[in-house]
């Protein structure tokens, strides 16, 4: 099966609520929204995202809107005010997010 | 059906967007966001010097520019703009509008009750512990470090207070939602267990609280095409009584209304889906339907909610320590691998100094800044440039200033072709955390005062 990148299949916004980060991940297309629920496990979102995350990664499904959404706990250095990161408060997290490959 | 218009997603936002919002058609609300979780403590600061200031002095301002749309068109404002000071930012909106030319003609709403720092001590007194909702510790852990606390009121007092006849409102803390829904319930008369049409009210406000992020704003799709970003419109929210709503903006301005970016913004900083938790009920995301109703248009409906909890959201900001970042750049070939070098170079020099850090964290900002080495990848070694960026945190602030003297050195004793910021050394900052928890709303009271202006 052909590997694609999800940003080929998906969008995606990302922000914060203290030191957990979340992320909305939206099929472009209804007919892949199926794969997404199937493939971007929080399981797989937490290793993707090993070297920022520490805590765990929740997932909440939404068929409705065909999205998904991720929290990414202890995700931001401490969050908002206290991280010493340029991405303080998780924005680009969506995109780091769409690098990753499934199967279609 | 009324229609009301989102012009300020967070202090800081475009100060032509009410403006804006007033002139470019018809509305009958404007609603204007400025409190972010720390602005509360920045605005105590103030108020603790001086007790005319604490509230977002933006707010006036932008009633005296706006006064002639407001009173001629008689377009209802509704701001948290009160800060810790709702009633004295009230008389600075008077103020304005009578230099504007108005005086005396306005009814102006307060909502108060939100601010609980005073009485902190007597609710941890009585068992109310406050305790972070995140990490389960009790408030005590950090109560001589608290700067502000204030409980999240909800859009039932904004509603009261438009009752009264009040033409703008203003509060202190209340949850973002709340500025749009308060209008809502006054407008078509829903009652406090009018749960799906409250759920509706809440969707409709988290669509535009955040501005032009509902208008094509920070939208991934198709980016490069949406028309004239420049002159972008800020979101409109067309609301029925019956709970059904659109989300639109002005003919002619900017930006892009579709069903892809306002889903983008409908998943932006939410927690669960089916449990969107708010003063006044909990709504269901996931009974949102949306459809592309016409161009720059999409229609809600089916949205469901569930009864509100019994307590409200209180933010506690308190003073976390100090930090400080200093970045220098270097330039092509290899500018990753000499940015890398100095950054060894300083850990070292800091290390001699025996300063110590609670954290210490590095960046390349060009190279991996954002989604760190690991998914960024091995940077290229013909970056053009690539700018170390190095932070540090703690509890005494003289290691702090005494890293930020460290940075500049690097100029002349460091690895080469180097530049750095003409503004000098960084800043020592202080930190001022977020303290998230829960009261009981049998403890808080709201209440509201209308006066003519």
């Amino acid at each position: 099966m052909p590997r694609v990148q999800l940003r080929e299949i998906a969008h995606a916004r990302s922000g914060d609520k203290g030191d957990c980060a979340n992320i909305g991940l939206i099929a472009r297309c209804p007919k892949d929204y199926p794969a997404l629920v199937k493939q971007v496990t929080a399981e797989r979102v937490k290793e993707h995202f090993r070297e920022l995350c520490r805590g765990r990664v929740e997932r909440f499904e939404l068929p409705n809107l065909n999205a998904l959404n991720f929290l990414l706990y202890e995700a931001l250095d401490g969050g908002g005010t206290v991280s010493l990161r340029t991405d303080a408060q998780g924005k680009t997290l969506s995109a780091a997010l769409l690098r990753m490959e499934i199967e279609i | 059906m009324i229609r009301i218009a989102n012009a300020q997603g967070f202090w800081g936002d475009s100060l032509e967007a009410p403006l804006e919002q007033l002139r470019g058609g018809p509305i009958d609300y404007l609603t204007l966001d400025y409190l972010a979780e720390v602005t509360m403590s920045i605005l105590q600061k103030q108020y603790a010097r001086d007790p005319q200031a604490g509230y977002a002095r933006d707010f006036p301002q932008m009633i005296e520019r706006g006064a002639k749309e407001i009173v001629q068109r008689g377009v209802k404002v509704v701001a948290n703009a009160g800060g810790v000071n709702p009633e004295t930012c009230g008389e600075a909106v008077a103020a304005a509008l009578a230099r504007a030319g108005y005086p005396g003609r306005r009814k102006i709403g307060v909502v108060t009750g939100d601010n609980i720092l005073d009485r902190l001590d007597d609710l941890v007194a009585r068992g109310i512990e406050l305790r972070n909702i995140d990490t389960g510790e009790p408030l005590a852990s950090v109560r001589e470090r608290v700067r502000s606390a204030n409980a999240y009121l909800g859009a039932f007092p904004i509603a009261e207070a438009l009752g009264q006849g009040a033409q703008i409102v203003v509060t202190g803390r209340c949850s973002d939602v709340a500025l749009s829904l308060g209008p809502s319930i006054y407008e078509f008369g829903w009652q406090r267990d009018d749960w799906d049409r409250l759920a509706a009210g809440v969707v409709g406000g988290h669509v535009i609280e955040c501005g032009a992020q509902a208008t094509g704003g920070n939208c991934q799709v198709d980016w490069e095409t949406i028309p004239d970003l420049a002159g972008i419109g800020y979101p409109i929210l067309e609301a029925e009584a019956d709970g059904r709503f659109a989300i639109t903006k002005h003919p002619g301005t900017g930006g892009r209304v579709t069903v892809a970016g306002v889903t983008e913004q409908l998943v932006y900083e939410i927690g669960d889906p089916r449990a969107y938790i708010t003063p006044d009920v909990v709504a269901d995301f996931t009974t949102i339907q949306l459809k592309q109703a016409g161009p720059d248009r999409v229609q809600f409906g089916g949205i469901e909610g569930r009864p509100a909890t019994d307590f409200y959201k209180v933010s506690i900001s308190y003073s976390a320590g100090f930090k400080a970042a200093g970045t220098m750049t270097y330039g092509w070939p290899d500018a990753y691998k000499k940015a890398k070098m100095a950054d060894r170079i300083l850990r070292i020099r800091l290390e001699r100094l025996g300063l110590r850090f609670d954290a210490i964290h590095s960046e390349y900002v060009g190279a991996n800044a954002c989604h760190g080495d690991m998914l960024s990848g091995e940077p290229s070694p013909n970056l053009a440039e690539v700018t170390l960026r190095v932070g540090v945190r703690g509890s005494d602030p003289a290691a702090i200033e005494r890293f930020t003297r460290e940075i500049a050195p690097l100029a002349l004793n460091g690895p080469p072709v180097v530049t750095y910021p003409a503004s000098g050394k960084p800043k020592v900052e202080e930190i001022v955390a977020y303290w998230p928890a829960l009261i009981p709303k049998s403890e808080v009271q709201p209440r509201v005062r209308v006066r003519e202006a």
